[in-house]
């Protein structure tokens, strides 16, 4: 006879339990880890390229490029300044906590005090799949439009702080402001958003304020 | 595509739950998805024929219980399915809203022989 039986677990509880492992190797090592997923296009490996230029002389910044097949945007990190490792995800959609457990494994995690990951350009895979990071940064971007948060939750769900990108762009596209902090008041209240322009360097100083602020908390 | 992993997932979970009970065959899988869950039904299906095979669980059914999103709006207690073209309350337009149901993905129960 067939007998029902219970068993209630989360499914990707096995990819978050190697999240944790990410995370102790990383509090290991003592440095501070983001996770940064938006859409393609919006801006990330921009964002990682002024932060390394910005902040590269005094954090040594390590930074983890989840991409489909190229290298192009670990190359732009390390021209920065950065020690760029590429995981080239062979399709898959978003980076998760098994691709991050082995790209650790190629960082001198001891000579770092700035992990950066940018995960694939995707606004709704990678925010099942918890990689062990300390914080997940959002950017969004102007011309992506207002409507965002409220088509693709998850992703604003998990959001420690929001970024929105090419403020520049505001005077050609119409984007209204209220809508899209709306949207994201819902799903996440009271979530730092920092607008700012990876282009003009507009509001760019708030969001390395945020970061080194973190960075002290987590290396004294 | 990250169904795959997914799929090998919930095949684990179940044959782990199933053994421990001493199983000789899992019949039926229950698993609950919600709305928000980005993860796409048929996929998982069809890499469950795959993966299945030659394992206690081969030919098992997949139940999938869909949850709809559902907020409930703290200003004027309003509970409702958010409309696909804005999540803010439909009654007072109150940003204020906590998230009841539509996150869910878990394998919820199994159907097992002994
Ligand atoms: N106008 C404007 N353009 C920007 C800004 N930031 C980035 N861009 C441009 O947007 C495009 C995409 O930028 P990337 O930094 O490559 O975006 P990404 O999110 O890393 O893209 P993928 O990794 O391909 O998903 C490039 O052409 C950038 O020059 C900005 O603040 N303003
Ligand atoms: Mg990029
Ligand atoms: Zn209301």
């Amino acid at each position: 006879m067939p007998e029902r039986i219970p068993v209630v677990e989360k499914i990707l509880s096995a990819n978050d339990r190697l999240a944790l492992e990410n995370r102790a190797k990383i509090d290991a090592a003592g440095l501070f880890s983001i996770n940064i997923m938006a859409s393609p296009g919006a801006g990330k490996t921009s964002l990682i390229e002024q932060t390394v230029r910005a902040l590269g002389k005094k954090y040594r910044i390590g930074m983890i490029n989840g991409d489909i097949l190229t290298s192009l945007d670990a190359d732009r990190a390390a021209a920065a300044g950065a020690v760029a490792v590429q995981i080239n995800t062979g399709g898959d959609c978003h980076l998760d906590a098994v691709m991050l457990h082995s790209a650790l494994n190629q960082l001198d995690l001891n000579n770092l005090d700035l992990l950066i990951i940018e995960n694939v350009g995707n606004l709704i895979c990678p925010a099942e799949f918890r990689l062990g990071t300390h914080k997940n940064v959002i950017v969004a971007s102007i011309p992506e439009g207002d409507d965002k948060p409220h088509k693709y939750p998850s992703m604003y769900r998990g959001a420690d702080v929001l970024i929105l990108n090419k403020i520049d762009l505001l005077p050609y596209v119409p984007f209204r402001m209220d809508f899209f902090r709306q949207g994201v008041e819902v799903l996440n209240p009271g979530v730092t958003q920092l607008n700012l322009s990876c282009s003009s360097g507009e509001g760019l100083a708030a969001w390395y304020t945020w970061l080194e602020s973190n960075l002290t908390l987590k290396n004294g | 595509m990250h169904e795959l992993a997914i799929t090998e997932s919930i095949l684990e979970i179940a044959v782990r739950h199933a053994e421990a009970q001493n199983a000789t065959k899992i019949t039926d899988l229950h698993i609950v998805m919600g709305q928000w869950a980005s993860m796409v039904d048929d996929s998982i299906q069809f890499y469950w024929d795959i993966i299945s095979e030659g394992t206690i669980a081969k030919g098992a059914t997949l139940h999938f219980d869909r949850i709809p999103a559902a907020l409930t709006c703290l200003a004027c207690g309003q509970t409702y399915q958010p409309d696909v073209r804005a999540l803010f309350c439909p009654n007072c337009q109150s940003t204020r809203i906590q998230v009841i149901t539509g996150e869910e993905f878990r394998l919820d129960s199994i159907e097992i022989e002994t």
